[in-house]
């Protein structure tokens, strides 16, 4: 056990999947000698050499289009997008061939690979930093989206990744790198791609979040807590697949459910939660799902940041309308 | 330009093969021109989907495939039938394709050579990854991949391009300038005298050669190939050359283009060319020809039966090839469907 944050716990993962698994590379924007933007990969270039650490020239499409390339071959590529908002760029490669290939060969050529993407704001980042355009990969076919919100699942979940048989994005939470640190098992082990976390368990509301909004809607149940009112707290972890039977099960309980995501309010993925809740637990409902989102807007710069955030006030408002039903 | 072979026959250089390797690539290019040729005419019967003709571009193809050792990658586009089928992928897994079948895109086990890129421009970086893939693997495959004139003004043409110069990937670049790009001219393509010029922004060699002549097609991806698998980088080949049929079966190029342009080409014919050097060379008579178009022709026949004989996916396969382990998300839908169609039934 070691005590880490969701940044070493990522960085972690690399090393193992490095030093364990020859076909695994990793590749991006600064990723060698400088260690990533973020540092993740820091020392990973001096530990396992330059020629799995690679540095690449500044052109998305080129990264994945090539690791697909790699992928096919039987190597392993973790790709390193520098931020989500530059991910644009490859978005066609992952459409048009990533996600596709297993299907236009039945099964014949495979593209295993993991494109990682730090999402999300909250930092008071440059425009273009802060982008959570989830529902884009979710809505994607033949990929699988992950999204960590603790060291330990980030590890777990990265290292599941990149023994997948198939794409996976994963999508790393820029405001929770270092904001929370937690023990986390040295050595190999996975976390499971496609089961929810239960963050915490209670009666009468399911608030269901993933990534940077598990802490927020944490704090939103701490807080109905002193209320005396009982929250359980969903940790979607992947949305795709999505762990539909954690999330009836909760619903069906509490009769009552709040959907949190920082990304935009039109078909963002709190749409696809609320659309399988009224599939399948609609006469549990004891009142309408809310949903607690960013707004149809750019994401704001530093000053307005906070206007469009859904923060723990929103959730709390949110949570009571539908005690009050 | 590199040309070994004029279009009246005549030799500018020795020839870079023998006379039996040239009577089978000649008979390679005869049959690729009755698949070309069969594949067309039942589009018309409406049996085959759009398809993609290549009359004109057999030696550019051919040419180009023969070089490669079996083992070779190749990512092709929707208009390499031939070069495909050099490599191994059937004749009746490309007619799949076309007929609106995934399996298809499945070739037998061994093949490596990846379904045609319908979307333009993107798999020439799979070639670079691919051939990346063989060094690291301490292979010494290398990757091809065909393209069109449009194809290089597409971003992944650049950045394929340098990506193979910085990695110095074993890819081999094969860009057939057949002139137009469904109706845009090859002068709006680009404003670059050339294309095989271009590769020199990227520290790479480029080529031009004549794309109709076998010869120089063949001897300008070997040495392509050489350098590939022998570490020292990628080669860009520009294959001068010309599309004599529509862009596709529902293109009409009388649109963009007159009849005199196409009967210049015509008289540069690939299989013309080489056919007057075998009769030169006292290698060729009619009814060997003859005999060969329509053995191949047989065969083709006997993959459009084969091909229209397949039972199409149940419904609940479309479902069955996404992921490795089908996702909740997918059974869910497949049993959704499967209860609708009982449903209608
Ligand atoms: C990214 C993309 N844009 C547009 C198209 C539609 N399209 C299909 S073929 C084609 C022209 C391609 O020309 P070229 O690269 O010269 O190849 P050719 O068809 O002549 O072999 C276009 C625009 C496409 N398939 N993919």
């Amino acid at each position: 056990m070691t005590v880490m944050n969701l940044a070493q716990a990522i960085t972690d993962a690399l090393d193992i999947a490095l030093a364990t698994d020859p076909r695994v590379l990793v590749m991006g924007e600064d990723v060698g000698r400088t260690g990533g933007v973020f540092r993740l990969t820091n020392g990973l270039q001096a530990t396992h050499g330059a020629e799995r650490v690679v540095d690449m020239p500044v052109a998305e499409s080129g990264i994945v289009g090539t690791a697909f390339g790699l992928a096919v071959a039987g190597m392993r590529p973790v790709v390193e997008i520098q931020f989500m908002g530059f991910s644009y760029p490859a978005y066609d490669q992952i459409v048009s061939h990533v996600g596709r290939i297993r299907h236009r060969s039945r099964h014949r050529f495979t593209a295993p690979m993991v494109i990682r993407m730090p999402y999300g704001g909250g930092i008071g980042a440059a425009e273009h930093h802060s982008e959570s355009t989830e529902a884009l990969y979710a809505h994607t076919p033949g990929l699988k989206v992950v999204v960590p919100s603790t060291p330990y699942d980030a590890k777990g979940l990265l290292l599941a990744a990149i023994e997948d048989p198939d794409p996976v994005v994963f999508l790393e939470p820029i405001r929770l790198y270092r904001a929370v640190k937690e023990d986390v098992a040295g050595g190999h082990f996975v976390v499971p791609i496609g089961r929810a976390r239960l963050e915490r368990t209670g009666n009468d509301v399911t608030l269901v979040a993933y990534g940077s909004m598990v802490r927020d809607a944490r704090r939103a149940a701490d807080a109905l807590a002193e209320e005396g009112i009982s929250v359980e707290v969903i940790d979607l972890r992947s949305l795709v697949p999505l762990d539909t039977e954690t999330l009836i099960g909760s619903v069906r309980k509490t009769g009552r459910a709040v959907v949190i995501h920082e990304a935009h309010r039109t078909a963002g993925f709190g749409a696809e939660v609320v659309a399988r809740i009224q599939e399948e637990a609609l006469y549990s409902l004891l009142a309408p799902v809310q949903r607690v989102t960013g707004w149809d807007t750019i994401f704001p710069l530093k000053r307005t940041e906070e206007y469009y955030l859904p923060g723990v006030d929103r959730i709390l408002q949110a949570a009571r309308r539908t005690l009050e039903g | 330009m590199l040309q070994i072979l004029t279009p009246d026959g005549e030799l500018l250089a020795d020839p870079p093969m023998d006379i039996d390797l040239t009577k089978r690539l000649f008979l390679a290019m005869v049959a690729a021109r009755q698949y070309d040729r069969k594949a067309t005419s039942i589009q018309k019967q409406g049996r085959l989907a759009t398809y993609a003709p290549f009359e004109g571009q057999e030696a550019a193809q051919i040419g180009s495939a023969a070089a490669l050792r079996p083992d070779d990658w190749m990512v092709p586009t929707y208009r390499d039938a031939a070069a495909m089928w050099m490599q191994g992928y059937p004749w009746t897994h490309l007619l799949l394709t076309r007929m609106g079948d995934e399996r298809g895109g499945s070739p037998p086990e061994g093949v490596a050579v990846l379904p045609p890129s319908i979307t333009v421009g993107a798999h020439m970086l799979h070639a670079v990854g691919l051939a990346w893939a063989a060094r690291l693997q301490g292979s010494d495959r290398i990757a091809i991949t065909y393209f069109g004139d449009g194809a290089t003004s597409e971003g992944d043409f650049h950045e394929a391009m340098n990506f193979a110069g910085v990695f110095r990937t074993g890819t081999v670049f094969i860009c057939q300038n057949n002139q137009y790009a469904i109706s845009l001219a090859r002068h709006q393509q680009t404003a670059s005298e050339t294309i095989a010029e271009k590769a020199a922004g990227y520290g790479v060699p480029g080529v031009l050669v004549d794309g109709n002549d076998l010869f120089a097609m063949y001897q300008a991806t070997s040495e392509a190939v050489v350098r590939a698998r022998d570490g020292r980088g990628a080669t860009l080949i520009e294959a001068l050359t010309y599309r004599l049929g529509p862009h596709t079966t529902s293109d009409d190029p009388t649109r963009y283009r007159d009849a005199a342009e196409v009967e210049t080409w015509r008289a540069k014919d690939p299989l013309d060319r080489i056919r007057k050097y075998l009769a030169a060379e006292s290698a060729w008579d009619e009814e060997w020809e003859a005999r060969a178009a329509t053995g191949a022709h047989d065969e083709i026949d006997r993959a459009v039966e084969e091909a229209e004989a397949l039972t199409p996916l149940a419904p609940e396969e479309i479902f069955e090839s996404m992921f490795a382990e089908m996702t909740p998300e997918l059974a869910e839908q497949q049993q959704r469907l499967l209860a609708s169609r009982r449903d209608q039934a």
